[in-house]
C-alpha cells in the first residue's frame, strides 16, 4: 500500500498503518510522531523525515527510513527492527526489550539509555558514525555497538558513557584512549570471542547499507561490559 | 555491650503464668525474635530482632504477649531526640543511607484534622441515605467544555475515554516485587468486585491478572519494567509515574536478590539483575516531552484508555499541573508528602514533598482559574486515612482518592514500617513463598471489600448530612468545609473560611 503522507496528521496515518495487513510506503514523510506505535507483522518504508518516537512500543513489525529520523526512535520497542538510511536524534531506543536499530550515520545523546534484556530478548543497536553524550546509561541488557564510520577527528562517543551501566554490552571501534568510563565496568580490547559476536551485528550493518564487512572489522573494537549486577549497591541501613 | 550496639526499640512482655510454650509466636515470627529453651522448658525472645508487627500478638492464643516500647532511653534532650541519636550511631555503624519504610511518621500537621464539614440545619433538609437513592458514581477523564450538537439538534454524546468507578476510590500502585502476589490477587478482585480499580504499579502484569484488565490501571514509570503493547492495551487506563509521595526526586530499586521466579518474569528483565529506576524518565525533560509519551501512549491504545501522570506533591504543584493538564493527559494523580512507600531514604521520606491537603487546593483553584480544570480529572493520594478524608477531599476539589496504606491495613499490615527487610508476617511486602500464603486472597479481597462498603456508606452518610445526594455536587465545594487552628495563609490556600465564620 502506498500511502502519500503529506499533509497527513500521524493520528490519520497510523490509522492507516494500523487498517491493513499489507507493506506499506509512506512517502512525504514530514514530521508525523509515533509512526507504527506498537505495530507487530509489517513492513512499513517511509521517504521523508519520520518525527518523534517512530515505532515506539514497536512490536514485530520492520520499518526502514530513506532519511533522517528524530528523538526517541524505537522508545520501549520489544521487537521489530527499525532501520534509518540517515542520521537519529536523541534518546533512541530508550529501555527496547527486544529488536534491533540500525542507524548509518549518527546517533544524538542519550541512545540505549536503560537497554534491557529478557530471556530470548536481547536488543541490539548499531550505530554507524558517531554518538552523543550519555550513550548506554543504565544499561541492563543487549548489545550497542557503535562503529564511528566517517567520525574524522570527532570522538566516537560523547561524555558519560555507561554511567550505571548493570546489564548487557557495548562495543566501540575506537582505542578508546580519549573515553573516560566509569568506574564499575571493565573497558578492554575485543578479544576473539567479541569479535565473533560482532561479526553477527556488523555484518548486518554492513549488508543493509553496503559496507565491506573486512574493512569495518579491521579496526580495534572496545569492549565495555559492567562488574556487577548491582552498580547502586550502596548499603542501607536499617531504620 | 559495644559502641556499636544501639538498644532494641521495643521489649517483648511474656506473661509467664499465661505461656504455655505452645511455641506458634515461634512459628509465626520470620524475624525470629522467639525461641523455646528447652533445657528450662520456657520461650525466650531476642528483642533486637523485633520489628512490632504485632504477629506473635495476634496469634497468641493465650494472650500471653504484649509488645511495650522500651523505657530504656538515652539521657532527655528536647534537641537530640532518642531517634535521632540512634539514627547517628546506625549510620556510624554502617556508614549507609538511613532507609525506611511507609509513610512519614512525623509529626507534622495533617490538614485533614484541622478541617470540618457542615451539616444542614434547619433551612435545607439533610438526606437519609438509607431511604432515599445517593450517588457516589464518578468518572475520570476530560469532560468537554461546553454542550455540543449536532446540525439536527442531536445531542453530542461522545465523548473522550472515562474510567467508572462506583465510588470515588481507587487501590493506588504498589508493584508486585514490592508487595506479593497474594496481595496482588487481593487488591485486583476486590476491585473487581467493587467496581472500582487497582494499579499494577511500575513492576508489570503478571500473567495471572490480566483477567482483572476492566479494574486495572498500568502503570509505566522511568524503569518501564514489563512495559509492552500487550501491557499497555491490558488495562482501562495507563499511568505515568513521574513521581511519588514517599520519595519525590528519587528513583527506585529493587535490589537483585528479590528480582527472582515471576518478579524476573513479570518486571521482563534477568534473575537477580538489580531494577533500577531511574530518577527522571530520561526521554521527559519538559511539558512537550510529556505530552510526547501521553500521545505514544494513547497512539498505541488507539486513543481508547485515558491517560493519568502522577506526580508528588512538590512546592510548584500548581503550575507543575497546570502544564500536564495541557499535555493531553486526561487525569492528574497528586501523590501526597504522607504517601507511603516499600522502601525509601529517610531523610527523602520525613523530609521532601508537601502535605496533599494544600496541593490539593492549590491545584485546584488554579485549574479553575486558568479555566482547564475540566480538561483533567484530579486523584488525589499520600495518606487519605477515612471515610471523611475523602469526602474533605472531594470538597477541596478532587474528582476521586487513591488508597494504598489503608488497604494494606485492611490486609493485614500493622504498620511496622519494615517493608523493605521483605520479612512481612503477614505477606504483604515478602516474596517468601511460606509468608506469602499467610495471606489468603478470599479474606483478603473480602476485608477490602469490607472497607471500602463501610467507607461508601460513610460518605453517603456525610454527604446527606450535607443535603447532597450526588459526589459531583460536593466537588469542589469548598463551601461545606471550614477551618479550625489555622492561620489565615493555611485557610487561604485551602480557600476555605475558618470554623464559626
Amino acid at each position: 500500500m502506498l500511502l502519500n503522507a503529506k499533509n497527513l496528521h500521524y493520528r490519520a496515518l497510523n490509522e492507516a498503518l494500523r487498517k491493513t495487513s499489507d507493506d506499506c510506503t509512506v512517502t512525504e514523510c514530514c514530521g508525523q510522531r509515533y509512526i507504527a506505535a506498537g505495530m507487530s507483522a509489517k513492513n512499513i518504508t517511509i521517504s521523508g523525515t519520520p518525527g518523534n518516537a517512530l515505532g515506539a512500543y514497536l512490536n514485530g513489525a520492520t520499518i526502514t527510513v530513506h532519511g533522517n529520523a528524530q528523538e526517541a526512535v524505537g522508545d520501549t520497542m520489544n521487537a521489530g527492527k527499525i532501520v534509518v538510511h540517515g542520521n537519529i536524534g536523541d534518546a533512541a531506543g530508550y529501555a527496547m526489550r527486544g529488536g534491533k536499530i540500525f542507524v548509518k550515520g549518527n546517533a544524538g545523546y542519550r541512545a540505549g539509555i536503560h537497554m534491557k534484556a529478557y530471556e530470548e530478548k536481547k536488543p541490539l543497536m548499531v550505530i554507524g558514525g558517531t554518538a552523543g553524550s550519555f550513550l548506554g546509561e543504565y544499561q541492563a541488557g543487549g548489545a550497542i555497538v557503535v562503529l564511528g564510520l566517517g567520525a574524522k577527528d570527532n570522538e566516537i562517543v560523547g561524555y558519560f558513557p555507561c554511567t550505571g551501566m548493570h546489564g548487557g554490552k557495548m562495543f566501540l571501534r575506537s582505542d578508546c584512549r580519549n573515553v573516560k568510563f566509569p568506574n564499575q565496568l571493565t573497558a578492554r580490547a575485543a578479544d576473539k570471542t567479541d569479535l565473533e559476536e560482532l561479526n553477527v551485528y556488523v555484518s548486518e550493518y554492513c549488508d543493509l547499507f553496503g559496507y565491506n564487512l573486512h574493512e569495518v572489522l579491521s579496526s580495534p573494537f572496545t569492549v565495555i561490559t559492567p562488574d556487577s549486577k548491582s552498580p547502586y549497591k550502596q548499603m542501607y541501613v536499617a531504620n | 555491650m559495644s559502641v556499636e550496639f544501639v538498644y532494641p526499640e521495643f521489649e517483648i512482655i511474656r506473661n509467664t503464668e499465661r505461656c504455655t510454650a505452645c511455641r506458634i509466636c515461634e512459628r509465626q515470627c520470620a524475624n525470629k525474635v522467639h525461641s523455646f529453651r528447652k533445657e528450662r522448658d520456657v520461650m525466650e525472645a531476642d528483642e533486637t530482632k523485633c520489628v512490632n508487627c504485632q504477629r506473635c500478638v495476634s496469634f497468641c492464643p493465650t494472650r500471653a504477649l504484649k509488645i511495650v516500647k522500651s523505657d530504656c532511653t538515652l539521657r532527655e534532650n528536647a534537641n537530640w531526640q532518642n531517634e535521632t541519636i540512634k539514627e547517628i550511631y546506625r549510620q556510624a555503624n554502617r556508614g549507609g543511607v538511613l532507609l525506611s519504610s511507609m509513610g512519614n511518621p512525623k509529626p507534622l500537621p495533617v490538614y485533614w484534622d484541622k478541617i470540618l464539614i457542615n451539616a444542614s440545619q434547619v433551612t435545607n433538609p439533610p438526606i437519609d441515605p438509607l431511604r432515599e437513592p445517593m450517588e457516589t458514581r464518578v468518572f475520570l477523564g476530560k469532560k468537554p467544555e461546553k454542550v455540543q450538537r449536532y446540525q439536527n439538534g442531536k445531542l453530542k454524546y461522545e465523548l473522550p475515554p472515562q474510567m467508572e468507578l462506583s465510588m470515588p476510590i481507587l487501590f493506588s500502585a504498589m508493584s508486585y516485587g514490592s508487595v506479593s502476589y497474594n496481595a496482588h490477587a487481593s487488591l485486583a478482585r476486590a476491585a473487581k468486585e467493587l467496581g472500582i480499580f487497582y494499579n499494577t504499579g511500575e513492576g508489570g502484569l503478571h500473567e495471572d491478572f490480566y483477567c482483572y484488565g476492566k479494574n486495572t490501571v498500568v502503570q509505566v514509570a522511568s524503569g518501564r519494567f514489563g512495559v509492552h503493547e500487550e501491557y499497555l492495551k491490558a488495562g482501562s487506563a495507563i499511568e505515568i509515574k513521574m513521581g511519588q509521595g514517599a520519595k519525590p526526586g528519587i528513583g527506585g530499586h529493587l535490589p537483585g536478590h528479590k528480582i527472582v521466579g515471576d518478579i524476573s518474569r513479570t518486571r521482563m528483565i534477568p534473575q537477580g539483575s538489580d531494577a533500577i529506576s531511574p530518577a527522571p524518565h530520561h526521554d521527559i525533560y519538559s511539558i512537550e516531552d510529556l505530552c510526547q509519551l501521553v500521545f505514544s501512549l494513547k497512539e498505541v491504545t488507539e486513543y481508547k484508555k485515558p491517560i493519568i501522570v502522577k506526580v508528588a506533591a512538590v512546592h510548584n504543584i500548581a503550575a507543575i499541573a497546570s502544564g500536564i493538564a495541557r499535555s493531553g493527559a486526561d487525569i492528574i494523580a497528586i501523590d501526597g508528602f504522607r504517601g507511603g512507600t516499600g522502601a525509601a531514604p529517610t531523610r527523602i521520606r520525613d523530609n521532601v514533598g508537601i502535605p496533599v491537603e494544600l496541593a490539593l487546593a492549590a491545584v485546584d483553584s488554579r485549574l479553575r482559574e486558568e479555566g482547564i480544570r475540566n480538561h483533567v480529572s484530579l486523584i488525589v493520594g499520600g495518606s487519605v486515612r477515612s471515610a471523611a478524608d475523602v469526602v474533605k477531599a472531594i470538597a477541596l476539589g478532587a474528582d476521586a482518592c487513591y488508597i494504598a496504606t489503608a488497604a494494606l491495613l485492611a490486609l493485614g499490615c500493622h504498620l511496622c514500617r519494615t517493608c523493605q527487610s521483605g520479612n512481612c508476617n503477614w505477606g504483604i511486602a515478602t516474596q517468601r513463598p511460606e509468608l506469602v500464603e499467610r495471606l489468603d486472597p478470599d479474606a483478603g479481597s473480602r476485608r477490602l471489600i469490607n472497607l471500602m462498603n463501610a467507607w461508601r456508606h460513610e460518605i453517603k452518610e456525610l454527604m446527606g448530612g450535607m443535603g447532597i445526594n450526588s459526589i459531583e455536587s460536593l466537588r469542589g465545594n469548598r463551601l461545606m468545609l471550614r477551618g479550625i487552628s489555622m492561620t489565615d495563609k493555611e485557610l487561604e490556600i485551602l480557600g476555605i473560611s475558618h470554623a464559626g465564620e
